[in-house]
C-alpha cells in the first residue's frame, strides 16, 4: 500500500492514567493506521484502551490524570500531538470527527437540536443563515431522520435513543470531515436499531469517500462493515489484518478464542468457549505477553519478553512468536 | 401550560392554609402567655390582665382566636399588643428599611458568586482556586457575629466613621450628600457582611455545580465539534449549570425576613428579623403571626417564580 493512501497513522502511542501512586497504561504502545476511504475497525473488550485511543486522536484525553507519553499521531503531514490548542480546534469536528458511545447523554439537553448541529458547521465554515438552515435539513434528511423541518427545534429528549445517535452522526457529517471516528455507536441501542445505524455508516461512506475508524467490542458488527481490523488486548494491539484474514486464519490466541467464543448456528447445542481468566487491570498489567496468564499456548519467555509482531505477509500481523514458531515461519 | 400555572397557585394557596393553621397552633402551644411575660411589672393587675385577655379575645377558644386573627390580618386592623399600633403599618416601615440591605447584600453576593464560583471550576486547583477554596472555609467557619465585631472595630478605629444603626443620631440639618454619605457609610458592613456570607457558600456551591457539568458527555461532545474553550464553558457548561440556582434565587425572597437577624441585632438596623425577634420575647402573637404568615407567602411566591422560570429555562419541563 502506497503511503500517500495513508490517511491518519497512529504511532507508538501510550497514554497512560496517573492516581496517586497507581498508573494505569490503558494504551500501551499502540499503532495503527487508516487509508483513505477505508473502513477499520478497532475491536477489543471493555478497558481495553479503544476509547481513549480515540480520544487521543483529537487530543481529548482529559488531562490530568490521563497523559500522553509517547508515540505520534501523523495526519496531513503533521503530528497532532505537536500541535496547539488553537490548531487542534481547526481539526476537531472539521477534519476528524467523532460519534461517542452514549446517544443519550452526549447531546446538550438544554439546546435544540438544530441548534447543536448547526453550531457545529458555523464554527467551521462561513454560511449564510438560510442555506445553514437548509444544509441542517439536508443532513438530517442524510442520516434518515423524519420530517427534518420539524426535528430542527425539538429537543434531545424528545428523540428515541436511535434517533439521537442520527443526530450525533449527522453532526459529525456536517462539515464533510475527512475522518468519522465511531467509538462503539450502536452499544446502547437496541439490535434493530443497531442494524439501520450499521446501515447508515455504510451508505455514508460509499457517497461520501470518507474513512471510518470504528470501535467496537462486537465482532459480527467487524464482519459486516470492516475492510480491515485491529484486535485490541490490554492496551496493545494484539494481531491485524484484513477482514477475511483475521476471521479464516486468526495467528494470534485472543483472537482465536475470540472468534471460538461467536456464537453461531454450527455451534449449537454446545457449551459456548469463552477465554478463562479476566481482562487485566491496566494498573497492573503482568510482565511479558500481558495476555499470557489466559492463553492456552504459553511458553515460558511469555511471561518475561514483551512479544514482537510477527508477519504473516500482505499486512498481516500478529503480536505472537509462539504460535509463529509452530507454523514455521522462521525468518 | 397555563393549566400548569393554574394548578401550581391553587396548590400554593392550599398550603398557605395549612400553614396559617399550624403557625398559628405552634405559637400557642409555645410556654408563656402575653400576659405573663412580665409579672413583675406593678402595672399588670390580675384585672388588667383579665381586660387586656378579653380585649384581645384569649378568653376565646383557639378556633375563635384562629378566625378572629385572619379575619383582622386581612381587613388589615391587626394591631399590635404592645404599643396598639397597627402590625402591617409597622412591618411595612420595618420592610422599608430592610430592603436597601437585602437588596445590596444579595446583589454584590449573586454577581459576585458566580465569577469566583465559574473561574475556580474552570481553573480547579489553580492558585485562584485553591484561594478562593481557602477564603470561603475560612469564612464558613468564623462564626459571623465575632467576624462583625472585627470589621467594626477595624472601620472604627482606621476610618473614624460610624458604623451602627442606620444613620448617625441627630444628623437631621445636615446638607444632603452629607447624610447621603452618612447612609452609605452606615449600610457598607452590614451589606457586606451579609454578603461575604453568602458568596462563601453560594460561590462553593457554583463551582461544584460548574464542575459537575464539566464532565458531561455533552461538554466532550462540544469540544470534539472544535468548539473554542470559551464557548464549551459559558455556553454548553454554563447554561446547563444555571438550572438548580433558578430555584435557589425564587429563594432568596425569604431572606428579606429572616436573613439578617443576626446582622441586624448586632448593628442595631431596625429591620423586619430584628422586629421578629424582639416580638417573640414579647409574646407579641400579632406581630409574629403576621411576620410568619408574609413569610410563608414569600416563600410560596418564592417557589412560584423558580417553578415558572424553570419552565422556562429547562426545555425537559414542557407542560
Ligand atoms: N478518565 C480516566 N481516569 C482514569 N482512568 C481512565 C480514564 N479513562 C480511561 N481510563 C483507563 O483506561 C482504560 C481503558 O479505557 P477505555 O475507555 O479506553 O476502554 P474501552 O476499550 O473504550 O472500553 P469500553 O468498551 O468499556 O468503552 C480503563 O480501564 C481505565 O483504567
Ligand atoms: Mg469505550
Amino acid at each position: 500500500m502506497a503511503d500517500d493512501n495513508r490517511l491518519i497513522s497512529v504511532q507508538g502511542l501510550k497514554v497512560y492514567f496517573r492516581s496517586g501512586h497507581a498508573c494505569a497504561r490503558a494504551v500501551d504502545g499502540v499503532s495503527f493506521e487508516v487509508r483513505k476511504k477505508e473502513t477499520v475497525c478497532i475491536v477489543g473488550e471493555s478497558g481495553c484502551g479503544k476509547t481513549v485511543s480515540a480520544l487521543s486522536i483529537l487530543g481529548l484525553v482529559t488531562t490530568p490524570p490521563g497523559e500522553i507519553i509517547d508515540g505520534r499521531i501523523v495526519f496531513a503531514g503533521q503530528n497532532l500531538l505537536e500541535l496547539s490548542e488553537k490548531e487542534m480546534q481547526k481539526i476537531r469536528g472539521n477534519h476528524i470527527a467523532m460519534v461517542f458511545q452514549e446517544p443519550l447523554t452526549s447531546l446538550n439537553p438544554v439546546f435544540t437540536i438544530g441548534d447543536q448541529i448547526s453550531e457545529a458547521v458555523r464554527i467551521h465554515k462561513k454560511i449564510g443563515a438560510e442555506s445553514l438552515r437548509e444544509k441542517c435539513i439536508r443532513l438530517l434528511k442524510d442520516v434518515g431522520i423524519p420530517a427534518p423541518e420539524q426535528r430542527l427545534e425539538d429537543y434531545p429528549h424528545q428523540l428515541s435513543g436511535g434517533q439521537r445517535q442520527r443526530v450525533m452522526i449527522a453532526m459529525a457529517l456536517a462539515c464533510d470531515p475527512d475522518l468519522i471516528i465511531a467509538d462503539e455507536p450502536t452499544t446502547a441501542l437496541d439490535v434493530t436499531v443497531q442494524a439501520q445505524i450499521l446501515e447508515l455508516f455504510g451508505a455514508i461512506q460509499k457517497k461520501q469517500s470518507m474513512s471510518i475508524l470504528y470501535i467496537t467490542h462486537d465482532l459480527g458488527v467487524v464482519a459486516a462493515i470492516a475492510d480491515r481490523v485491529y484486535v485490541m488486548y490490554a492496551g496493545m494491539i494484539a494481531e491485524q489484518g484484513n477482514t477475511e484474514q483475521i476471521f479464516r486464519n486468526a495467528r494470534h490466541p485472543y483472537t482465536q478464542g475470540l472468534l471460538a467464543s461467536l456464537p453461531s448456528l454450527s455451534k449449537r447445542g454446545k457449551r459456548l468457549y469463552s477465554i478463562p481468566g479476566s481482562v487485566p487491570n491496566p494498573a497492573y498489567k503482568p510482565a511479558g505477553c500481558p495476555f499470557h496468564p489466559r492463553c492456552p499456548h504459553k511458553a515460558p519467555s511469555c511471561s518475561t519478553e514483551y512479544p514482537k509482531m510477527c508477519d504473516y505477509g500482505q499486512g498481516h500481523l500478529a503480536r505472537c512468536p509462539i504460535l509463529f514458531q509452530d507454523k514455521g515461519h522462521h525468518t | 401550560m397555563l393549566s400548569f400555572i393554574g394548578r401550581s397557585f391553587v396548590q400554593k394557596i392550599i398550603t398557605l392554609f395549612f400553614v396559617s393553621i399550624v403557625s398559628f397552633l405552634i405559637i400557642h402551644l409555645a410556654p408563656g402567655k402575653p400576659s405573663q411575660v412580665d409579672p413583675m411589672n406593678p402595672k399588670f393587675t390580675p384585672e388588667v390582665v383579665e381586660r387586656f385577655r378579653k380585649e384581645f379575645h384569649l378568653d376565646k377558644p383557639l378556633y375563635v382566636q384562629y378566625v378572629y386573627f385572619y379575619q383582622d390580618l386581612f381587613t388589615g386592623k391587626t394591631v399590635s399588643w404592645k404599643d396598639n399600633q397597627s402590625v402591617l403599618k409597622k412591618i411595612w416601615e420595618r420592610f422599608l428599611n430592610s430592603l436597601p440591605l437585602f437588596i445590596v447584600g444579595t446583589l454584590l453576593t449573586w454577581t459576585l458568586s458566580f465569577p469566583v464560583g465559574i473561574r475556580s471550576a474552570i481553573f480547579r486547583k489553580g492558585i485562584f482556586d485553591r484561594t478562593a477554596t481557602f477564603l470561603s472555609y475560612l469564612l464558613i467557619s468564623i462564626p459571623g457575629f465575632f467576624f462583625a465585631y472585627v470589621l467594626i472595630i477595624f472601620v472604627v478605629t482606621r476610618f473614624h466613621v460610624p458604623v451602627i444603626g442606620m444613620v448617625t443620631f441627630g444628623i437631621g440639618d445636615a446638607s444632603i450628600p452629607y447624610i447621603l454619605m452618612d447612609r452609605i457609610w452606615h449600610m457598607l458592613l452590614p451589606s457586606v457582611l451579609v454578603a461575604t456570607g453568602g458568596i462563601a457558600v453560594l460561590s462553593r456551591y457554583v463551582r461544584s455545580q460548574m464542575l459537575e457539568v464539566e464532565g458531561q458527555d455533552y461538554i466532550r461532545t462540544a469540544r470534539a465539534k472544535g468548539l473554542p474553550p470559551e464557548q464549551v464553558h459559558y455556553k454548553h457548561a454554563l447554561r446547563n449549570a444555571l438550572l438548580p440556582f433558578v430555584t435557589m434565587f425564587g429563594l432568596i425572597l425569604p431572606g428579606l425576613i429572616g436573613g439578617s437577624v443576626i446582622i441586624e441585632s448586632i448593628f442595631s438596623w431596625p429591620g423586619m428579623g430584628r422586629m421578629a425577634y424582639e416580638a417573640i420575647l414579647a409574646r407579641d402573637y400579632p406581630i409574629i403571626l403576621t411576620v410568619n404568615f408574609v413569610s410563608a407567602v414569600l416563600v410560596l411566591a418564592g417557589t412560584f417564580i423558580s417553578d415558572l422560570l424553570y419552565l422556562i429555562v429547562d426545555p425537559r419541563i414542557r407542560l
